[in-house]
């Protein structure tokens, strides 16, 4: 790992081994070990998507049992939420935006270390409860009481004190991209000369702080209900169990957004760069930008038209979704137009960024037809929703930071990535997200309900083929692994530069990125 | 068969690349939404399919752009780069049709939503109640009220007998229903969170514990109709189908009858005095019915997922009151033990604990009677 930081530097008096990583508070340590940690929780919670889509392949109870089956669902959501988009996102912002806006570092540094920190304790407290008596979290990752209050295993106490611990970390890493953003900007960098990156960047950090206390909210109640005597959640008690939902959506809601608005940042810098003509519609973008982070949080009881809802909230709430369409719509004429008469190539970043704009409109589609409320009845708790979100997720967030893996690995390591290795990697991931998510909606259509073990017979066939696409889908990333590691020990040497058409401030210093930058801050015109 | 199905799932996979768009044809691959059964299924219907072909035409528009964009202006072919990069014209133009297409498609959508959530005037009420892991149908007017259970045997499940046709999808007692009558549900549950979906009817509805939420339907022809709890509920989510018969209203009329008969049949047996054998041939299928799937076919139990054994366990083979207590009221310290007085009658209780304490090595000789249960209520 060492090997991003080969060039010493005199002045640098920084402990060797394991203690640099524990005590650094350089923002490119800290932005590698959240990518790391990021990537172990990747192949962590796939490892238990293919425990998933094993159990899956035929209908019957071959592999697990229920109760387990339940645990991997549960566990796979809150793992690739929480530990592989969300700390991901954050290590690129970490590496990139001092690089983008010109500072020598994060505005709080020591709070950075701490806010990674965290988060390995957080996890592995998380997995822990794999081995706990009564087993895991059995609820599903949106943790619906009373099902995870009165009726969940032991180990839920262990499940909410993770949850409480990440929402620390997620808050702590907000508050410091956006001191970070409006104390260390260059001279020069005004706001709305800012890369998009770090626009959607500073607009999720405020979306971070607004709803994880909420998060915390409902996990708190949680804990009291199931261990002080109260009755939030409990009817019996005066409580409701759809009180639940409403908070947990009010932040489930933007959270989808925190793992998307980054993603689009990313898409905006590898387009223009690879199209060789500047972002069309910048400032349309920034307000798009801001707008679908406004929307979100007055949408997110579209999650449950079917809790019973009165009709004129059904109404309001259906209205309002269907909104979101028109900033997320401008989004992609922007991309579109950015490539109109550009003059492109199709290098690894480029070729994944295509992909996302493809695969995540189809995801954005989906999304609109769930947002007709009526339709909604039928769609909901399906696979139609399970493959609507995973093409947001996967073929969205998760494939931007593969582009920017494979966008910035030069100026990290120093080295570029083997195009030929890069393409096999890119080919096999492209196609075979497609057999695993595509007949996800056809499944979900004729009826088949999400979290399941087992199903009747007619949707065996798909789901044969959607478990053939994961297991691909699920070798790829680990062949992924194989491409970092592979370009972090060597390659072709890359230029400062790295690519032809790319522009912007990270470009202009040396790659590998010293260990300490923009010491002088850069004047921006 | 397993080979089988994996070659036909290989061959399947570019039968369907091939294939997608005229796949509709093959019904082992099912595509889309049913039209179902009802006015309101066939308008949710319309509207889905309205909103799909809008999405198609705009995703190819874009994509078409996109494709030729990528074929066209390239580097390598001498493509040289423009340098427009903003037009608020085009901005606006391109802000303002996704927004006056999504009003066009809010004006079917909102006349949906209202005739489906109008529930007023109803000719008779069905209370649904969501247990783990079953239904529970009280005919309001009617005072009939029964219990609808998973019927696929355990053997299937468990792959050591071939699956039937309707696998996992048919249950013991169907919910039986009038046609032409509008029919309002009134949905709520029991323990956790369950939701009650069948698709011909075009709608599911969250079952909440301790509140009632309705929904209604009126069908016009007779059949049978599947369909199965749509909202994770625990353990055996997956395996709490539904089963909805229509019948003409004589046929209705004379189920309703036989219902009434079957209620006098079950108060006369909770008099009798039973047998050994007779209780715990009945035990039995009670067993298999409501307490398989946690406790196990041996009594094993799931002990690293909190269900615990039966076999040998002190409340099976200890005092028949400590028994008759966690039966009837559920388990104090573990919730997953539901409280089975609201869901059994005194026979079927006598059987099942007579079963329990005499099965899997459990030889304690007690014999439990009906009255026995009656005096523990």
């Amino acid at each position: 790992m060492s090997t991003a930081t080969t060039h010493d530097d005199h002045h640098d008096h920084r402990p060797s081994g394991i203690m640099r990583w524990i005590t650094t508070t350089n923002h490119k340590d800290i932005g590698t070990l959240y990518l790391w940690f990021a990537f172990t929780m990747l192949l962590i919670g796939g490892a238990m998507a293919m425990v998933i889509r094993a159990e899956l392949f035929q209908p019957g109870l071959q592999i697990v049992d229920p109760q387990f089956f339940n645990t991997m669902t549960t566990m796979h959501g809150l793992i690739m939420v929480f530990g592989a988009i969300m700390p991901g996102m954050v290590g690129l912002a970490n590496w990139q935006i001092p690089l983008m806006i010109g500072a020598p570092d994060m505005a709080l540094p020591r709070m950075n270390n701490w806010s990674f920190w965290i988060l390995p304790f957080a996890g592995t407290m998380l997995l822990s409860t794999l081995f706990m008596e009564g087993g895991g979290p059995a609820f599903g990752w949106t943790f619906y009481a009373p099902l995870s209050t009165t009726f969940a295993p032991a180990s839920t106490d262990f499940f909410i004190f993770a949850v409480h611990m990440l929402g620390f970390s997620s808050i702590m890493g907000a508050i410091n991209i956006i001191a970070t953003v409006l104390n260390m900007r260059a001279p020069g960098m005004t706001l709305m000369k800012m890369p998009l990156f770090v626009w959607t960047w500073f607009i999720t950090a405020f979306l971070l702080i607004a709803v994880m206390p909420v998060l915390a909210g409902a996990v708190t109640m949680m804990l009291t209900d199931r261990n002080f005597g109260t009755s939030f959640f409990d009817a019996a008690g005066g409580g409701d169990p759809v009180l639940f939902q409403h908070v947990f959506w009010f932040f489930g809601h933007p959270e989808v957004y925190i793992m998307i608005l980054p993603a689009f940042g990313v898409i905006s810098e590898i387009i223009p760069t690879f199209a060789r003509k500047k972002l069309f519609g910048y400032s349309s973008m920034v307000y798009a930008t801001a707008s679908i982070a406004f929307l979100s949080f007055i949408v997110y009881a579209h999650h449950m038209f079917t809790t019973g809802m009165p009709v004129a909230g059904e109404l309001y709430f259906m209205y309002a979704t269907v909104m979101i369409a028109v900033p997320t719509a401008v989004k992609v004429f922007n991309w579109t137009a950015t490539m109109w008469r550009g003059s492109m190539t199709f290098e690894l970043p480029m070729l994944w960024a295509i992909a996302f704009v493809f695969l995540f409109t189809i995801g954005g589609f989906t999304g609109l037809m769930m947002g007709v409320a009526p339709a909604d009845m039928q769609y909901h708790d399906t696979y139609f929703i399970v493959a609507h979100f995973h093409y947001v997720l996967v073929t969205g967030a998760l494939f931007a930071i593969i582009a920017a893996a494979y966008y910035w690995l030069p100026k990290w390591t120093g080295h570029m990535v083997n195009e030929t290795l890069g393409k096999i990697h890119f080919w096999w991931s492209v196609i075979s997200v497609n057999v695993l998510f595509f007949p996800q909606h056809f499944i979900g259509l004729a009826g088949m309900p999400r979290r399941i073990p087992d199903y009747s017979l007619q949707f065996a066939d798909w789901n044969m083929i959607s478990s053939i696409g994961g297991f691909a889908f699920g070798v790829a990333q680990v062949f992924f692994v194989f491409i970092v590691i592979k370009t972090i020990r060597g390659g072709e040497k890359a230029t400062g530069q790295v690519w032809e058409g790319a522009h912007g401030l990270e470009w202009t210093v040396p790659s590998p990125a010293p260990y300490h930058t923009f010491e002088t801050a850069p004047e921006v015109k | 068969m397993f080979a089988k199905s994996l070659r036909r799932a290989l061959c399947s996979l570019w039968g369907a690349a091939l294939l997608l768009g005229a796949g509709s044809s093959f019904a082992e691959y099912p595509l889309n939404l049913t039209q179902g059964a009802t006015d309101i299924s066939h308008k949710v219907y319309d509207l889905h399919m309205m909103v799909f072909w809008i999405c198609v035409v705009v995703c190819v528009g874009v994509f078409a752009v996109l494709i030729y964009s990528i074929f066209t202006h390239r580097k390598s072919k001498g493509a040289v780069p423009a340098t427009f990069h903003e037009s608020t014209t085009v901005e606006i133009i391109w802000t303002t049709i996704p927004f006056l297409i999504l009003v066009g498609m809010a004006v079917p959508a909102t006349t949906t939503l209202l005739a489906l959530e109008d529930t007023r005037d109803p000719d008779m009420s069905i209370q649904i109640t969501g247990y783990q892991w079953k239904w529970k149908y009280d005919y309001l007017d009617e005072d009939i009220s029964f219990f609808s259970a998973l019927a696929t045997p355990r053997e299937q499940i468990e792959g050591t007998a071939e699956k039937g046709e309707n696998y996992l999808l048919e249950v013991d007692n169907p919910i039986v229903v009038p046609i032409n009558k509008k029919i309002r549900f009134l949905v709520t549950s029991n323990d956790v969170i369950h939701s009650w979906w069948v698709p011909a009817l075009g709608w599911k509805q969250d079952a909440v514990p301790g509140f009632i939420n309705d929904a209604w339907t009126e069908l016009s022809e007779p059949g049978l109709y599947r369909g199965k709890c749509a909202e994770l509920c625990g353990k055996d989510h997956g395996f709490m189908p539904i089963v909805l018969v229509a019948k003409t209203e004589e046929d209705y009329q004379a189920w309703v009858n036989e219902q009434k008969g079957a209620a006098a049949a079950d108060a006369a047996a909770a008099t009798k005095t039973w047998s050994m054998d007779d209780l715990m041939a009945k035990g039995e299928s009670v067993y298999k019915t409501n307490c398989q799937a946690c406790h196990q076919a041996g009594g094993e139990g799931m002990p690293a997922a909190g269900f615990p054994a039966l076999k040998g366990s002190p409340i099976a083979t200890g005092p028949v009151a400590g028994h008759l207590d966690i039966v009837l009221h559920g388990g104090k310290k573990n919730p997953a033990m539901a409280a089975f007085g609201q869901q059994l009658n005194d026979a079927d209780l006598a059987a099942v604990i007579t079963y329990e304490r005499n099965a899997f090595g459990n030889a304690t000789g007690d014999v439990v009677q009906p009255s026995d249960v009656a005096a523990a209520r």
